[in-house]
């Protein structure tokens, strides 16, 4: 608005200038107005809670006392804090590592084949990261079954001895990864597939004109043209499956021995089941520095994409 | 097909021979890998599919569990006949749909006068979002589940153990990333439409509903999709807010009333994990390319 009306000289200058003040005026107010429930709803119902997370970490058990840091210090002596901080960083750089190649190798592949058929597969692959991950979890519950595994039957049959998927700690570490690799690789894949798309044909042909390796392609045209979306979608599940609940919830539990607890589920534990509710908050609040740093970058990245754009 | 082309272009061109040759090889294999990652990718499903279709004196059976000997409907009977699963059913669908009525209310007006209508402090509020966008819900349960008992002791409002609870409570997940798809989409509108629309005498209100709605509308069929999608799927608060079998939503009733202690019916349990995954998995199959095409747009959460 306030363009046009500067780019009109036209009129009366000083009743122009007071009618546009009036409506930027006007305007600015039905701004807020129209963004006031968000705001309400961010402040009251997350802004608050990430602030009352920090105060009542430092409350005693009975939240009746101030406790200062004796959560936390509580916690660094405990080893089953130790574990939890261990395996919430394996599992979360594990599953997005391995999410990333499979999204990228599966990504490649579809882009392969004939525009045609390409939504065909792409919708069929996509399905994993539809399914709600709670039910979808059950099911490979039901796939690890102790007694009646359906794939211990399949390494069975193929002259292998089964597997105690849930049964056994660097096991159930195993799967808690593979069911979150499970649901989360299709999601890198649209990213990777839609961003293999935005790369320009003749990069490629000038590449193989150059007599460049498939692998030379790869990793000297598609690589650099898509790291800024790899890194975005990187950061974003980084984020995700660091702060994950629903897969470990229902496919260990956290057992066997808390080896399988990342701080989500460690905190609805301790916090929500075992009642001490400053001790959970204080367990949950160590997600804040990882998501504070991946935040950081995204946020760097998607400024930057922006300004390009 | 693609071979068929591939062979006809070659005579035209001899001399690219070997390559179309390590086109078709390419080809080949990348079907190869996409079968085998297929196979990967629809396994768990389908095994709920074949549990879901067979007795339970088969399921325990010494049998292939890759086969359904006896086909039978059984497990869907039962279950369907269930008080308790149709009231899940309930809860979780009103849930939904509520939470996206709201969400979409509060999202696209927002990201209108985020997008197009600056005022003070816009600009903040826009990365506010996002990064709230980037707060997961396992950080905030616990302050949440507290907060409500202090509502219930000021206000003696029950928050806890109510399924309309969830209604306020999704927002806090679905609402920022809405809003920040609608921004993205509603900023890709050239400007000079809302500036002709308002030299037209049209008011704020007129541009969004006329031109900036219809104008969006892939935009606000990709959120409503995964508002719809997040809001089905939530598993943490509900588990946490919620303990009695009627005022549970899907995905947690199915998990604590279906497994009881040590018995797992796995023959019910798969059949209400298919029933609980359908209503999504039937929006994705018809509206599949709006729902990628939200999710290259916004970058969605992985």
């Amino acid at each position: 608005m306030a363009d046009i009306a500067a780019r009109n000289p036209a009129g009366h200058p000083t009743q122009q200038r007071s009618s546009l003040h009036k409506l930027m005026q006007r305007k600015s107010t039905i701004a807020f107005l129209m963004a006031l429930p968000l705001i309400l709803l961010i402040t009251i119902l997350v802004a608050y809670p990430a602030g009352y997370a920090v105060y009542l970490a430092t409350l005693n058990k009975g939240m009746t006392r101030f406790v200062g840091f004796g959560n936390f210090e509580f916690l660094f002596g405990r080893d089953t804090f130790w574990l939890v901080v261990y395996q919430s960083c394996l599992f979360a750089i594990t599953a997005v590592i391995f999410k990333a190649i499979i999204g990228f190798v599966v990504a490649h592949f579809v882009h392969n084949i004939p525009a045609k058929g390409q939504r065909k597969w792409r919708g069929m692959l996509l399905v994993p990261w539809v399914i709600p991950p709670a039910m979808s979890t059950l099911a490979w519950l039901w796939l690890f079954d102790p007694s009646y595994s359906a794939l211990n039957w399949v390494l069975e049959g193929v002259g292998l001895s089964g597997i105690p998927w849930t049964g056994e700690a660097g096991w159930a570490r195993f799967s808690v990864i593979l069911v979150n690799v499970w649901i989360g690789s299709p999601f890198f894949m649209i990213m990777y597939l839609a961003a293999l798309k935005s790369v320009p044909e003749q990069l490629y042909e000038a590449a193989s004109i150059d007599g460049a390796t498939w692998w030379q392609r790869i990793w000297y045209v598609t690589l650099p043209m898509m790291r800024n979306i790899i890194a975005i979608t990187a950061l974003f599940s980084l984020i995700v499956t660091f702060a994950n609940f629903d897969i470990v919830r229902v496919l260990t539990a956290g057992g066997p021995l808390n080896s399988t607890h990342i701080f989500g589920t460690w905190a609805f534990r301790v916090g929500i089941e075992g009642g001490d509710i400053p001790l959970g908050a204080a367990v949950s609040l160590f997600m804040v520095p990882i998501l504070a740093v991946a935040a950081t970058f995204i946020l760097r990245d998607i400024t930057k994409r922006g300004s390009e754009v | 097909m693609a071979n068929a082309s591939i062979a006809g272009e070659a005579p035209g061109r001899p001399k690219y021979g070997s390559m179309s040759r390590d086109r078709t090889w390419a080809l080949r294999w990348s079907y190869f890998f996409l079968v085998l990652f297929a196979i990967f990718f629809l396994m768990p499903p389908i095994y709920m599919l074949i549990t879901s279709l067979k007795t339970s004196a088969e399921i325990s059976a010494a049998t292939n569990p890759w086969w359904i000997s006896n086909p039978t409907l059984q497990n869907y009977i039962d279950l369907l006949s269930q008080n308790h699963f149709l009231v899940f059913f309930r809860n979780s669908a009103i849930v939904s749909i509520c939470v996206v009525i709201l969400t979409m209310m509060i999202s696209v007006i927002a990201a209108f006068a985020l997008a197009r209508m600056k005022f003070w402090g816009s600009a903040t509020l826009a990365t506010g979002v996002f990064l709230t966008y980037l707060i997961p819900e396992t950080l905030l349960f616990i302050p949440l589940f507290k907060m409500f008992s202090w509502v219930n002791e000021v206000f003696g409002i029950q928050l806890m153990n109510h399924w309309w609870t969830m209604i306020i409570l999704y927002p806090t997940l679905t609402v920022p990333f809405a809003t920040w798809i609608m921004i993205g989409y509603f900023a890709s509108i050239p400007k000079e439409l809302d500036e002709a629309a308002l030299i037209d005498g049209a008011t704020w209100m007129q541009t969004l509903t006329k031109i900036f709605i219809p104008v969006a509308l892939p935009g606000i069929i990709a959120a409503t999709i995964f508002t719809f999608t997040v809001a089905w799927a939530q598993f943490l608060y509900p588990l946490a807010f919620t303990t009695s079998t009627s005022e549970l939503v899907l995905p947690v009733g199915i998990i604590t009333t279906l497994i009881k202690g040590d018995v797992f019916n796995w023959g019910q349990i798969m059949t209400g994990a298919l029933l609980g995954a359908a209503p999504p998995l039937i929006i994705y199959a018809f509206l599949m390319d709006y729902y990628i095409a939200g999710l290259t747009a916004g970058a969605t959460k992985g």
